[in-house]
């Protein structure tokens, strides 16, 4: 195959960047997309130019750290896949292919499609973490029975590998599929019960602080999240939150 | 924003039921337009809500698009949002925008009218005037175009607003399918009994 791709490049966060046309042939459309990107590099580095920086680390689709916004769409044009997993296969020989990093104020550029998306670690820190005892008495996870259909729920939420997808799509950049998964792993669990009420409000607090959007249901996140996170989990930190404001 | 929106639901069913009336029986809309306007709780009390609560919609509305909007300072270059969204839910403040600048037509219509009618001129409560003030509105062909359009576009603003209240009422459980059903219902029906009580009138009077 060959490709046209326009990727945007930016030096630094203060940079003010723009895309950068590069013609690349001979890609197997058995290649991943990262793949075609390493080729791309290896090309760029021996004329002797700057590679395009991108993130990534499992390639296998469970690590998150891969991005980019690819031809309008997170991950791409395929569904329910990281970038990491798609495959060249799914564009055709001579397309235009333009790739961007993900966009938010909460998530600045480092460099060219790299983001620092610390802003989600520092929301996990608020609150998505459980009091146990870890003196070395730890009580064995199954003498706490839990019903099949919330932990089967619980299960479904923690399937969330953070990759900022839902934020990157969503046309308010709200953090709120990412965050209401975090939430509903630990609300569902009898392990989450202590801190549940704090929880809830400490996360949603620090989403805010981080200069998320807001939430206006358009199912964006959900269809563009590569592990198939559902919109009842933000239904249900709703119900959470607005719960937990009441009773406090 | 959800607990206005569904406040003002509810206050456009009561309305295209009196509207309906004007179908049924002159008399009977006269009599319940006659009610509506001298009651002093429906006067003093629920239109001051009323208008609060539109006025709150609508400047929450948006003050949060503003809000979303800058959480996104550097647009990006290539969107395909459609792939992911539907249309009208993307654009709720224009179809918004519509039913604001109907809300101005109407209350210059109807509501400055009334002002006009029972407290600056002091004229005497007259039970009969109301059918024929409403099929007067619906005479000219370009002011009804406009209403249908308004209400075309309120349709699009429920279909996706009303199911999007109860999700963001934290509403989810196993009626939520049927919630969902009769709120894209409703959101087909009244608009459209709106837009057919206009034509009706249009039509049989002149
Ligand atoms: C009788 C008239 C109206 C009704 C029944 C109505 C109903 C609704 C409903 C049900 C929602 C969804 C609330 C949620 O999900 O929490 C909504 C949202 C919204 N409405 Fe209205 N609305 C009306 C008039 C207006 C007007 C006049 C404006 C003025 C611009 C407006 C602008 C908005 C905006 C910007 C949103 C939020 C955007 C979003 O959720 O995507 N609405 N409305
Ligand atoms: S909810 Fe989905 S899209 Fe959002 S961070 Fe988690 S895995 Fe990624
Ligand atoms: S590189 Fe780990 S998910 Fe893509």
């Amino acid at each position: 195959m060959n490709l046209k791709l326009k990727i945007w490049r930016q030096k630094d966060a203060t940079d003010t960047g723009k895309i950068v046309d590069y013609n690349i042939s001979d890609v197997s459309s058995d290649m991943s997309f990262l793949e075609m990107l390493d080729v791309l590099n290896t090309q760029l580095i021996e004329k002797g130019d700057d590679p395009v920086s991108f993130d990534h680390d499992c390639r296998e689709g469970i690590c998150g750290s891969c991005s980019l916004q690819i031809n309008g769409q997170p991950h791409g044009p395929d569904g329910g896949t990281t970038t990491c997993q798609l495959h060249m296969r799914k564009f055709k020989d001579q397309q235009t292919i333009v790739i961007e990093p993900f966009r938010a104020k909460a998530f600045p550029i480092i460099k060219d499609l790299i983001i620092d998306r610390s802003a989600f670690d520092r929301i996990q820190q608020a609150g998505g973490y459980v009091s146990v005892n870890t003196s070395g008495n730890t009580q064995d996870a199954n003498t706490t029975p839990i019903n099949k259909v919330d932990a089967d729920h619980a299960f479904d939420a923690a399937a969330c590998i953070g990759c900022a997808a839902c934020v990157a799509a969503c046309k308010n950049s709200s953090a709120m599929l990412f965050v209401s998964a975090k939430v509903s792993q630990y609300a569902l669990l009898p392990q989450g019960q202590i801190e549940r009420q704090q929880r809830v409000q400490d996360m949603v607090a620090q989403m805010d602080e981080e200069g998320f959007g807001a939430c206006t249901n358009t199912g964006a996140c959900e269809a563009e999240c590569p592990k198939g996170i559902s919109l009842t989990n933000i239904a249900r930190m709703n119900r959470e939150y607005i719960g937990a404001n009441l009773k406090s | 924003m959800s607990l206005s929106a569904l406040f003002l639901i509810s206050f456009l069913l009561l309305h295209v039921a009196i509207n309906f009336l004007s179908v049924i029986s002159k008399d009977m809309y006269n009599e319940a337009s006659h009610f509506m306007g001298y009651n002093p709780i429906i006067q003093f009390v629920m239109q001051p809500i009323l208008i609060s609560g539109v006025i709150f919609h609508f400047v929450l509305g948006f003050v949060l698009e503003f809000q979303n909007k800058s959480a996104r300072p550097v647009p990006y270059v290539m969107k395909n949002s459609a792939a992911n969204s539907s249309w009208i839910s993307r654009n709720m403040l224009y179809s918004g925008l519509v039913i604001l600048a109907f809300l101005g037509v109407h209350f210059y219509d109807f509501w400055i009218h009334e002002i006009n009618y029972k407290y600056l001129t002091d004229q005497v409560p007259n039970e009969a005037r109301y059918f024929s003030e409403l099929v007067e509105k619906f005479k000219d062909p370009l002011r009804v175009g406009f209403y249908v359009l308004s209400f075309v576009l309120l349709m699009l603003h429920l279909l996706h607003g009303f199911q999007s209240a109860f999700q963001s009422l934290g509403v989810n459980n196993k009626f939520s399918p049927i919630i969902k059903k009769a709120a894209m219902t409703f959101s087909y029906v009244v608009p459209l009994a709106f837009i057919f009580i206009a034509l009706y009138h249009h039509f049989t009077h002149y």
